[in-house]
């Protein structure tokens, strides 16, 4: 009987060399005339094993990782078609302490099955929840999320049946499901292992939004840094739509559905929802004053569902296993799941999906391992860009949306970005600024203009040029970014300035380098 | 304004013509121009405005705003070196210093021998693995400063 061989085609596995692997992998098992197929499926997340090899035995899928083109002879010679011992060997995948202990529901099927292939999507429960919506009505599915607890994954937590219930309740002949897939956070990835890796229920979740809400049209905006996931995702839409899964007639309901990537163009601010939809447009990303809702009057002006990828791919295990089942994991107000991302100077870097309630120090050693360096981890930004940084002294912190902001911190999309006692935080201060004077739309001042006079006063601080009448003015410009901005970036990019100011401020007072 | 020749010129109208008809076209037309052109020369600007029935400022607005959008021809390779913060906790700073000095080139400029452009990217999704590049659709990881060496070798060739 033919074995089959995991290869990821996930764009980390391939910045790691996984096409690689997989031609000699395939090459090798030619040669030896082994009857071995491979497939290419999303990554399981853990990346400091990619390029991770699976073989598929009796006991269940063995783990090879990580894997160089130049290990396959070997791997062969160590019969790992059988599961033979080499010292890439992993053992069974789902037994990896990392995996085994995660609560996978958003993520359950990322890595696991082949991404674009509707048979094995359905092989492992993939459309069971747009099958139940169909038979439920409009107001039962909204009911359905709004019981599950479910709060908005991109980072504002807003409770996702709320939105909806909003754009059921507008009357209008066109409606509108659109995604937000900008995730530019950086330390994030979970929006894009989910779009390279299973991409069907990011489709599936969109289908259940637009028959939930009455809206006949969606589109997915994908930021363009991810060509892998664009490419997945016009893949599985593609086989979406010839197997009935999408267009006039959705499963032979007579529901109607029709589904669109569209590109941005590389600017941050494309993933404040309001930038998004006039990006959508194909205008200038500049922010809409709110209100109106994107809601009530969002894209081309109509009643418009704005959701992040895993908010709306979490949707489908809500339906199809019940608001309760979903709503039992977590703590407090915050339900459910999470698909934390680990990122930057850890030792096991990965997706890491949990009920809410996780500490931070778990989430840093049980699962990082610490530092990649093996120095002591200084300072950890959670929630990308516009997040604070959390000294070690906080580390105990339970991961959930409450906890964080008692300490003045923020979840966001979940990236948790680690650093060791190298770094400089006065200068990751300075980025916060120049970060936000890049990306700024320009449409309010205190971010336009306080974000670059925020680079200034910083590099006067670090320049030792006047540094208390400087840290004064920096706390006070901090103060109007934060009360002045129109939108998220001015009006959190003082965030992680604050955090650094207040719990790092040593670094502010360094001897000046000349 | 450098003029369009008659292939580019003919170019532009097809994709204005292939998507004027979707909903909100314009950032599509202006990937597929820059898709085909290598980026979006002053002069397609008024050919899109005409088209869409713009103004020329609007167009150009949006050209603008968009920093993936560029106004003027690159070399045979881009090379997007991610800026951002997990990079950054992993040494960005230094490859960034490395491939500045190794191309002889700033951000936004072109090697000497056309075969590469420098841009800044802030997050390629890739942070479990940084820091990380993209050359042109390709994306790697954990890249020190041999492998950037070892991509120029290789793409000074191609």
């Amino acid at each position: 009987m033919s074995i089959d061989i995991y290869v990821p085609r996930d764009a980390s596995a391939l910045s790691l060399g996984a096409a690689g692997v997989a031609t000699a992998i395939d090459a090798e098992a030619r040669a030896r005339r082994a009857d071995a197929r491979v497939i290419r499926n999303g990554s399981r997340g853990l990346y400091w094993l990619e390029p991770m090899v699976e073989v598929v035995l009796p006991e269940g899928r063995w783990a090879y990782g990580p894997v160089k083109p130049q290990d396959v002879r070997s791997l062969f010679d160590a019969d790992f078609l059988q599961g033979g011992a080499h010292p890439l060997s992993q053992g069974l995948t789902e037994e990896i302490p990392y995996l085994k202990s995660q609560q996978r529901l958003t993520s359950a099927r990322v890595g696991v099955i082949e991404p674009t292939s509707i048979a094995d999507y359905v092989a492992h429960g993939g459309y069971i929840g747009l099958r139940k919506a169909l038979a439920m009505s409009q107001a039962e599915i909204v009911q359905s999320v709004l019981d599950s607890g479910l709060r908005g994954r991109g980072g504002a937590a807003f409770p996702t049946g709320i939105k909806w219930k909003t754009v059921l309740d507008q009357p209008a002949a066109q409606k509108y499901v659109t995604c937000n897939a900008d995730e530019g956070d950086s330390g994030t990835f979970s929006d894009r292992m989910l779009m390279e890796g299973d991409p069907l229920t990011l489709i599936e979740g969109m289908t259940i939004a637009g028959i939930a809400v009455g809206a006949t049209q969606g589109y997915i905006y994908l930021r363009v840094e991810y060509p892998h996931a664009y490419a997945a995702l016009n893949e599985a839409l593609n086989a979406a739509r010839q197997a009935n899964y999408l267009g006039r007639d959705v499963m032979g309901s007579g529901r109607h559905f029709e589904l669109e990537v569209r590109l941005g163009a590389g600017a941050y601010i494309c993933g404040e929802e309001t930038s998004m939809l006039e990006s959508l447009e194909g205008k200038r990303g500049e922010i809409r004053v709110r209100p109106p809702l994107p809601a009530i009057k969002g894209l081309f002006g109509q009643p418009t569902v704005v959701n992040n990828v895993v908010t709306l791919a979490t949707i489908p295990i809500i339906l199809a296993r019940g608001a309760s089942y979903y709503r039992d994991f977590g703590t407090g107000k915050s339900r459910g799941t999470l698909p934390l991302q680990l990122a930057g100077n850890v030792r096991r870097g990965g997706l890491v999906e949990r009920a809410f309630g996780l500490s931070l120090r778990e989430l840093l050693y049980d699962y990082g391992g610490g530092s990649a360096s093996g120095r002591p981890i200084r300072a950890v930004q959670v929630g990308g860009p516009l997040g604070a940084y959390i000294p070690a002294s906080q580390f105990d912190v339970a991961i959930d949306y409450e906890a964080l902001s008692g300490i003045g911190a923020l979840l966001g999309h979940g990236g948790v970005v680690v650093f060791d006692d190298t770094v400089d935080m006065a200068q990751m201060a300075r980025y916060a600024m120049e970060f936000c004077a890049i990306e700024s739309c320009g449409k309010c001042t205190p971010c336009r203009i306080g974000s670059t006079r925020g680079v200034e006063v910083i590099d006067r601080i670090i320049g030792g040029v006047e540094r208390e009448r400087n840290l004064v003015l920096l706390e006070d410009l901090c103060e109007t970014m934060l009360q002045g901005s129109l939108c998220g970036l001015g009006g959190m990019t003082p965030f992680p300035v604050q955090s650094i100011l207040k719990h790092f401020r040593e670094d502010f007072h360094a001897p000046t380098r000349h | 304004m450098h003029p369009l020749t008659d292939l580019e010129k003919a170019a532009v109208l097809r994709i204005v013509a292939e998507n004027k008809s979707r909903p909100g076209p314009l950032i599509e037309i202006l990937h597929g121009v820059q898709a085909n052109l290598g980026y979006v020369p002053a002069a397609a600007v008024p050919v899109i405005a005409a088209g869409l029935n713009l103004s020329r400022a609007e167009v150009h607005g949006v050209v603008t705003f968009y920093h993936f959008f560029r106004d003027h021809p690159v070399g045979r390779h881009v090379v997007r070196l991610c800026q951002a913060e997990s990079c950054q906790a992993m040494g960005a700073a230094a490859l960034t210093a490395h491939a500045k000095r190794r191309l002889g080139i700033d951000f936004h400029q072109t090697s000497a021998d056309g075969a590469f452009t420098l841009e800044p990217v802030y997050c390629l999704g890739n942070c479990a693995c940084s820091p990380a590049l993209m050359i042109d659709g390709d994306l790697m990881g954990r890249v020190t400063a041999e492998d950037f060496d070892a991509m120029v070798t290789a793409g000074s060739r191609t």
